[in-house]
């Protein structure tokens, strides 16, 4: 077999790395300019302790970046169609994930954005066992939704 | 005048971030879902979408590494901890497997919440129940450790 026939042709999603691409000028630009990492579980948690805490310090550029992400298909809008969206999950699957997504990102102190890109691009320990952790977990229950309980 | 621009930034970053998850497809849970459904129909996009995320986000952490204070003055707060504990673990499971139970992570379910979506809505309300639960347990705790 020739080289070029050994050579595997990688599909690159060209949207899917312009997107990511996306993603990491978000994140150098809260760095750069507020010094923060764009972990989102983190920005959006501080709302809810800060609020419990009756702690109003740091609430304002937490809910501006929030705001941001809650009115980005709007502004798209303008310039872009929507793309289609599916969400399978029962209301009831909702409720469950979206309790253990709450409680976990806050107990493991970050999730794909904060532990995935932030911490993977500056090589962090603790963010490379986290992300492992989180992936592997996700690979496993989607499997076991997925491919077990049929 | 420096608040404005510091609260300015932050919404452009928070929106930039939203543009992002939407390009790259990240905002629809049956994409990430296909990623994570390693026995199945194989997606690998969401590989392809971190590793651009990250190789950016690289450049922009070795720039911050170099400076004491970000461009706007303020100070830069990267966390310093190298410790892997059981709260890590634990935490990172729990939310792997929130993840990988309706394809939502906090940052695409906003976006989504966003556009008026009931189940999107329904997630971030059981997600902030979930912080809040997460607040409330850390003071129990703390109350508990203290008497």
């Amino acid at each position: 077999m020739s080289i070029e026939q050994t050579i595997v042709e990688i599909d690159i999603p060209w949207l899917a790395l312009a997107g990511g691409v996306l993603i990491g000028l978000a994140t150098t630009l809260f760095l750069l300019a507020n010094g923060r990492i764009a972990g989102i579980s983190g920005i959006v948690g501080g709302i809810v302790g800060g609020l419990l805490h009756f702690s109003w310090r740091d609430l304002d550029w937490r809910l501006a970046f929030v705001f941001g992400l809650i009115v980005s298909t709007l502004v798209w809008q303008q310039f872009f169609s929507l793309p289609d969206v599916q969400i399978q999950a029962s209301d009831m699957m909702l409720v469950i994930a979206g309790v253990l997504v709450g409680f976990g990102t806050r107990l493991g102190s970050g999730c794909t954005s904060g532990h995935g890109v932030c911490g993977m691009a500056r090589l962090s320990p603790r963010s490379i066992v986290a992300t492992l952790m989180f992936m592997s977990t996700g690979f496993a229950v989607v499997y076991l939704l997925r491919h077990v309980i049929v | 005048m420096r608040k404005s621009i510091v609260l300015f930034t932050a919404l452009i970053s928070g929106l930039v971030f939203g543009f992002g998850l939407i390009l790259s497809g990240m905002v629809n849970p049956a994409i990430v879902l296909a990623f994570l459904d390693i026995a199945g129909q194989w997606n690998p996009s969401l590989l392809w979408v971190m590793g651009g995320a990250v190789a950016v986000s690289a450049v922009a952490f070795f720039i911050a590494r170099r400076r004491s204070t970000s461009f706007l003055g303020l100070p830069v707060n990267v966390p310093t901890s190298r410790v892997i504990d059981k709260r890590l673990l634990a935490g990172s499971f729990l939310f792997g497997a929130g993840w990988g139970t309706a394809g939502f992570c906090p940052g695409p379910a906003l976006v989504m919440a966003g556009t008026g979506s009931e189940k999107a809505i329904l997630f971030v309300i059981a997600m902030l129940a979930g912080m809040l639960l997460f607040e409330i347990a850390g003071h129990a705790r703390k109350s508990g450790a203290a008497s």
